[in-house]
């Protein structure tokens, strides 16, 4: 009984549109207005068909697979290194620990025009380059612009992975490093013998988390780099499904994509489960 | 040390999955009964009506002063009249409340290319079915108005105001670069890019112009659409069903902009803010609705678009920016609205639009119709002038996901500067005559 309302929510936003999402995909599909009389007949697996035929779809696909595999690696080393450094210091706590939460909780719009600054041809990061920055600059390079986005989530999303390794190394054991020192292990020994391990579930949790998110990337594509540019380099599926489904009236499509990508994260997740935690319980 | 949170599935678990998946399952049977019922107003009702228009400041105040006028003198026709909700533009937030069903009656904020969408989306009232419907709008309007009828002959939006594209520039960066404030030469493509390299080389701006060099999909109606229009003596992208921008007038415009983009005369990057108020490009597209804005900024002068051969102003088409009104289909009292959209596209409702925000009312005889306003205000009498030679987009159907189609090819093989303009315009031409044949 008390777990009613969370079922009525999940059902409402979560269920029904998963499930209409997947009835969308399957029909010729566009928004009407009530009472509009218009046919939506059933197109089998056109819809499908459409998306794995256009390069540009098939693109994105690729993008976010390159900026998972920069994202979510970076974002599971850097956010384990730097709370365990940040769990071992004892001045400016507070202060460093805000410092990393800043921008996780800081609107990405804000911040997203701070990094055009930085990363354009004659910005910050150029000038320190010097002869070695890239032309065309880094948000117009097709090779540069979707590592470059990949960078930006991670150092914006850090701060709350950070927090989640935080409190899972609450949980190992002092003891198990007095051990360790007494028998003569370093600190790099214990890092990788006592921490990553004992911090195991969070791990999986963040790289679910980190992955998750990861896919669904839009506000970067769509804002740093003025919708998925240079010539859709850095466009995303979430992006193109907001083309397709809200600008050009193909919600069906729209679907056909998105359900890809349910699928794509589901089958990623338990490769995930498997590697990293599968014998957690 | 670690808690086991998975979750187990007895027997009872079982029950309760099951039990939820027949609640979802009779939850999507009845939102999908919802949204096939609804009425759709009625085209002889009367009573009060609710409308939307711009958030822009002084559109505000000119709905508010139409709005005013209307109601005293209608006690029993109330108009009750807000801005367009917020959201990541005004097409999406109409969109979303015609499928909502909760669409104002009217939205003073169209634009004309999303609306064989809504068309489709049963969204709009033809307006060609009230009684006066095509000739009030053809008398209003003139010949500019075949652009606004849709592919079925009849007007599902009433064409409302333009705001004619052309070139501003800033005459103190002329000046600086030795080159003529007042007679700029930019009436060719030749001239044109003389100019700009002038205005380059000489330090005086760091780029001649700098129209956002960005994906979406209107971005194209800033830079190419304004030049093709004027190259083309008024083409729309799309006659007759066909694309006509791979013609060989398209592909010099296209590579017109090339040039410009391979010598760095024009910005690649996207830029924070206004690059022709702030100094950074010496030339910027905008409408009349930059006049008030860049009036303290900038000494500006405006010019139309140049041509291969060069087009006397006074001959010189450009893309019109227009947003017209829209009725739609939730509307119930339809009557009234239709009374209310001819009272705001009055002569004298006109003239207010045009003195409260410096828009062009769609009207045939503008410049005559408003003498004094144009001798008061000179700034604005080449854009009244130019009004009447403007091309709109096509309307036609998935025409957002044509544009699109365009402004990718353009971003690559012009901005970019990858490969044949030619080509590319061919192949962007073929996807989107696919496009448009679709429904």
């Amino acid at each position: 009984m008390l777990s009613a309302p969370y079922l009525v929510f999940v059902l409402l936003v979560f269920a029904y549109p998963l499930v209409f999402a997947f009835y969308m995909s399957f029909h010729d599909y566009f928004f009407a207005a009530p009472g509009a009389v218009v046919d939506r007949p059933f197109v089998g697996l056109a819809n499908f068909q459409e998306v794995l035929s256009d390069p540009a779809i098939i693109r994105s696909f690729g993008n976010v697979g390159i900026f998972l595999l920069i994202n979510v690696p970076l974002t599971v080393v850097l956010s384990l290194v730097l709370a365990t450094a940040l769990n071992k210091v004892v001045h400016a706590r507070t202060f460093l620990r805000v410092a990393f939460y800043v921008p996780y909780v800081t609107a990405s719009v804000a911040v997203v025009g701070v990094w055009i600054f930085l990363f354009s041809g004659n910005g910050l990061v150029n000038q320190i380059l010097g002869p070695l920055a890239p032309d065309p600059a880094w948000l117009i390079n097709e090779q540069w612009a979707m590592p470059t986005i990949a960078i930006f989530v991670t150092w914006k999303g850090m701060g709350f992975f950070i927090l989640l390794y935080l409190a899972a190394l609450q949980n190992v054991s002092e003891e198990l490093y007095e051990a360790a020192a007494t028998d003569g292990a370093g600190k790099i020994r214990m890092f990788f013998s006592i921490t990553v391990p004992g911090v195991r579930p969070a791990t999986v949790l963040v790289l679910l988390l980190a992955t998750v998110t990861g896919a669904n990337l839009f506000t970067e594509p769509y804002l740093l780099t003025g919708g998925g540019g240079p010539n859709g380099a850095s466009s995303s599926p979430v992006l193109l499904m907001y083309q397709r489904g809200i600008e050009q009236g193909a919600p069906d499509i729209a679907a056909a994509i998105g359900v890809i990508l349910v699928i794509g994260v589901l089958i990623l997740a338990f490769i995930q489960r498997k590697l990293a935690g599968g014998d957690e319980s | 040390m670690h808690h086991n949170i998975r979750p187990h599935t007895t027997p009872r678990n079982g029950r309760r999955l099951v039990a939820a998946a027949v609640t979802s399952a009779a939850m999507v049977v009845a939102l999908g009964a919802c949204s096939s019922g609804g009425s759709s107003g009625g085209a002889d009702s009367r009573g009060d009506i609710t409308i939307w228009y711009s958030n822009n400041e002084n559109e505000v105040l000119w709905g508010k002063q139409m709005v005013e006028a209307w109601n005293a003198d209608h006690p029993d026709e109330q108009v009750k009249a807000q801005e367009i909700p917020a959201g990541k533009s005004s097409e999406e937030v109409i969109g979303a409340a015609i499928t909502a069903g909760n669409a104002p009656c009217l939205v003073f904020n169209t634009a004309p290319v999303a609306v064989p969408q809504f068309q489709k989306q049963g969204g709009l009232v033809d307006l060609s079915s009230f009684e006066d419907g095509d000739a009030y709008i053809e008398e209003r309007t003139g010949d500019l108005a075949d652009q606004y009828q849709s592919d079925d002959g009849k007007f599902y939006q009433m064409p409302w105001k333009s705001n004619p594209v052309m070139l501003f520039y800033n005459k103190d960066l002329f000046a600086a670069a030795g080159l003529d404030p007042e007679n700029p030469a930019l009436g060719t493509y030749e001239e044109f890019t003389a100019t700009a390299r002038t205005l380059v080389s000489s330090g005086a701006a760091e780029y001649a112009i700098y129209p956002s060099p960005t994906s979406q999909f209107f971005q194209s109606w800033f830079d190419f659409y304004p030049t093709y229009a004027a190259e083309t003596d008024g083409s729309l992208l799309i006659e007759d069903g066909e694309s006509t921008f791979n013609s060989d007038e398209g592909v010099a415009v296209g590579e017109f902009w090339k040039t410009l983009y391979a010598e760095g005369l024009a910005g690649k990057e996207q830029y924070q803010g206004d690059s022709f108020a702030d100094g950074k490009a010496a030339m910027s597209s905008a409408g009349p609705w930059a006049v008030s804005v860049y009036k303290d900024a900038v000494n500006w002068g405006a010019v139309t678009f140049p041509t291969s051969a060069g087009t006397p102003a006074e001959e010189a088409y450009t893309f019109s920016d227009a947003k017209n009104v829209g009725m739609f289909t939730a509307c119930e009292n339809q009557a009234t609205a239709w009374d209310v959209l001819k009272f705001a596209t009055s002569e004298e409702q006109d003239g207010q639009l045009l003195e409260l925000t410096g828009q062009m009312p769609l009207r045939a005889d503008l410049t005559s119709a408003y003498p004094e306003y144009f001798a008061a205000n000179p700034a604005y009498e080449q854009f009244g002038d130019q009004a009447s030679r403007t091309v709109e987009v096509p309307q036609v159907a998935n025409s957002v996901a044509a544009w699109q189609a365009f402004r990718d090819a353009w971003t690559k093989h012009v901005i970019t500067g990858e490969g044949d303009v030619a080509d590319a315009f061919d192949a962007a031409a073929d996807k989107v005559n696919e496009l448009i044949a679709q429904p």
